[in-house]
């Protein structure tokens, strides 16, 4: 049976329908127009008009980081493609599964300096898992198949897709047929790890005193965060997760000492100073975690489990690798360890000093009920409105910065896929629409944008999206009018020089700005009135609400990493410090 | 001493590129490169020496070998491979020239190509190593030089080829 004869642009949406995609993000424009007609004549692949392309690859990104499928975003040529770069360069940081199909002048034109034409295959290239440039519209299905089948699979990573705007001529057909089975040269998949590597493993546990198990995005990658707890819970040593790795064990459990790295907690961070073994699994000693790596982990063998060989020894040399799928490794281990059993009371202890640890500086999760005259809102204290607001069970997104790390120190994340934030590359401006995409995969839940007076402003015109598709996202604004993790440097390492931190009087009402999209604005002045408006805005079943809080302006993030120290080199306060 | 790496990538537009742009992005330096399309007419094949340290090669194999273009990856160790590069000179003084090579550089191969307005080009194979001492030596007489850089290839059994199992998926 021979299938009917369609155009390109027609067999790219089909392809993506066929990819089971129902959702896209994007903005239309002149090399993309034949794809746009082939949305109008579908009903398939629902498309969401963003009002700029950074923002349609972050809500393709953060609807990626919530449901664990990719995420697909769909540009024009030119300024199109450029906008889509920085999206792009966020989702390649965080190994996030996301496709994006940008417009291209014709083939015929590529190379002239055409009208809106730009090397896309060259300017993604660093930042891409990889990218295609389509050749012929008849590839146009097992090209769609390929990125696909790239971006989600391993350690993911996002693939570009260029496509000519004559490559979707209405006027060329040919037949159709999507592409069961995909032939690739050269492409491993990990998949079990070695089972003596796994053994080994587990008699480094018997032999250690002092071990962690430190876990990172990779894990919640694998969707192996079940695997992680279950194996932890079997060994019983204390745990900590990345900025990225939030989720993966329950934030909530007694066993969890708390984020690690550069505004870990002094718990976490002592936990790694001191500890004889060191298991990493899904995390890539990341500069923010190491400190100085010539000071990490002096006195530990290492463990490391990941799915992408290049990043074993790349920054800390290893005792024991173990390449493979996280998944299936934990299950490997959870399987040899409950056939041998395992004495945990080998590591009492190493409690006994942990819970010291967390005793003296571990952080204060009760600051709602701090005595507080002035009644000046700290910061922390809106997180922590938020988690009892929430139950713990919202999906929250974070633009970067100090709100960030609030955010990450102080939201208990009991389940993985729920912490969405830009770790890698840092992206300000990511908060808001990441957020809208998390919002179209869960209709129902509440879903809160963790954001500053200073990110936000970065891609604040989704707001009119938000308004255009009924999104109600609850925006949390930590409003210290002023950048404040770059404030805080300048505070400590500038002596308070405070260089271009500061809108003067020129912030907007963000109250009367939200009004005018459609939305309802609060602003929190006092913390006697921070619970009342928290638990209002989120009653609010239908409503976006931009809770604008005004927040002690001199506030820092501690602990803080010392540049260039050890793990256990921290700041604890304005004048406290370890070291 | 530098080290070779040799590796089998598909022949297409845009892998040369990313092979080259990892150098770039991640800071590694290359001394020499050389690419060709191989017997199969899909795959090219690309010789590059650097001389970074052992553990920045092994990161070096693994980065390139993660590229999808990239099919496969070898580190040619110099007990086991043969290396050589093939230069053409244009020179000044040709029998002074040739009488330093047949005396100090025996182990270099040349031939006389073309003979000029009294300016030779010389045809100069064998290995990078005697090929850079000899280039130093006749500094006074060159007028240009253009080089192969390094190719390589391992000796007996062990063969740069692509892997068995092509993946199929669904």
């Amino acid at each position: 049976m021979s299938n009917e004869e369609i155009n390109g642009g027609d067999a790219l949406i089909r392809a993506l329908a066929d990819e089971n995609i129902d959702l896209i993000f994007g903005y239309p424009g002149g090399a993309a127009l034949h794809i746009y007609d082939a949305i109008y004549k579908q009903n398939k692949v629902q498309h969401i008009l963003v009002r700029h392309e950074q923002a349609a690859v972050h809500a393709a990104d953060g609807y990626a980081r919530a449901t664990g499928k990719p995420g697909v975003a769909l540009v024009t040529s030119g300024p199109g493609a450029t906008n889509a770069i920085t999206g792009i360069a966020t989702a390649y940081m965080d190994s996030i599964p996301v496709v994006v199909i940008s417009g291209q002048v014709a083939s015929h034109l590529i190379g002239s300096d055409a009208f809106q034409e730009t090397d896309m295959m060259g300017i993604s290239r660093p930042i891409v898992k990889h990218s295609f440039l389509v050749q012929s519209a008849e590839e146009i299905p097992v090209v769609i198949k390929k990125a696909f089948h790239i971006a989600t699979s391993g350690r993911p990573g996002p693939v570009v897709i260029d496509v000519p705007k004559n490559m979707t001529d209405p006027n060329y057909k040919f037949e159709y047929n999507y592409p069961k089975d995909l032939v690739m040269r050269s492409f491993p998949i990990l998949g079990k790890g070695n089972d003596e590597k796994i053994a080994a493993a587990i008699e480094l546990f018997r032999a250690a005193k002092k071990p962690v198990i430190y876990s990172g995005g990779g894990t919640i990658q694998a969707d192996a965060s079940k695997e992680l707890t279950e194996f932890s819970k079997l060994i019983g040593c204390p745990v900590t997760n990345t900025l990225m790795g939030l989720g993966a064990f329950p934030g909530n459990d007694n066993q969890f000492v708390g984020m690690l790295g550069m505004h870990g907690t002094y718990e976490a961070n002592m936990v790694m100073s001191e500890a004889d073994l060191i298991f990493n699994v899904g995390a890539r000693f990341d500069d923010r975690i190491t400190n100085n790596p010539s000071k990490f982990g002096l006195a530990a063998k290492k463990i490391h489990i990941d799915s992408d060989p290049s990043s074993i020894d790349k920054i800390i040399g290893v005792d024991l690798a173990i390449e493979g799928d996280a998944k299936l490794v934990m299950q490997q281990l959870i399987e040899q360890v409950k056939a041998s059993g395992f004495d945990q009371t080998i590591y009492k202890d190493w409690w006994s000093k942990v819970e010291a640890w967390r005793k003296a500086h571990g952080l204060n999760h009760d600051m709602l009920n701090l005595k507080n005259e002035k009644d000046i809102i700290l910061p922390q204290q809106v997180i922590q409105s938020l988690y009892q607001t929430t139950k713990g069970d919202a999906y929250v997104t974070s633009d970067v910065g100090q709100h960030q790390m609030f955010a990450a120190q102080y939201y208990k994340f009991k389940d993985p896929r729920k912490w969405i934030n830009s770790g890698g590359l840092g992206t300000m401006g990511f908060g808001l629409p990441s957020a809208m995409g998390v919002k179209f995969a869960f209709p129902e839940a509440d879903v809160a944008c963790v954001t500053g007076e200073g990110s936000i402003q970065m891609c604040i015109q989704e707001l009119s999206t938000c308004g255009q598709y009924g999104l109600p996202i609850k925006i949390v604004n930590l409003n210290n009018r002023a950048l404040g993790m770059v404030k805080q440097w300048q505070d400590m390492q500038y002596g308070g020089r405070y260089s271009s931190i500061s809108y003067e009087d020129s912030l907007p009402d963000f109250v009367k700005l939200a009004e005018s999209f459609g939305h309802v604005g609060i602003k929190v002045e006092k913390l006697s009135e921070l619970n009342d408006a928290m638990k209002e805005s989120f009653a609010m079943k239908d409503k976006l609400v931009f809770l604008d809080v005004l927040v002690d302006p001199d506030e820092h993030v501690y602990p803080m990493l010392e540049a260039g120290g050890s793990m256990s080199e921290m700041r604890l306060s304005k004048d406290k410090k370890t070291f | 001493m530098a080290s070779q790496i040799s590796l089998l990538m598909e022949n297409q537009p845009g892998a040369l590129s990313r092979v080259i742009g990892l150098f770039s992005q991640r800071g590694y330096n290359i001394d020499s490169l050389s690419v060709a399309p191989t017997q199969d007419p899909t795959l090219s094949r690309l010789t590059m020496t650097t001389s970074e340290s052992t553990e920045v090669i092994q990161q070096i194999l693994k980065q390139l070998y993660k590229l999808i273009d990239v099919v496969m990856v070898q580190d040619l160790k110099a007990s086991e491979s043969i290396s050589l590069e093939m230069a053409l000179i244009k020179v000044s003084n040709k029998s002074e020239v040739i009488s330093k090579i047949e005396k100090n550089y025996s182990s270099l191969e040349f031939n006389e190509l073309d003979n000029k307005d009294e300016k030779t080009i010389l045809r100069l194979i064998g290995d990078t190593f005697n090929l850079e001492n000899l280039l130093v030596e006749l500094e006074d007489y060159l007028i240009e030089v253009t080089r192969t850089g390094a190719l390589g290839m391992t000796l007996g059994n062990v063969s740069l080829e692509t892997e068995e199992e092509t993946k199929v998926i669904y």
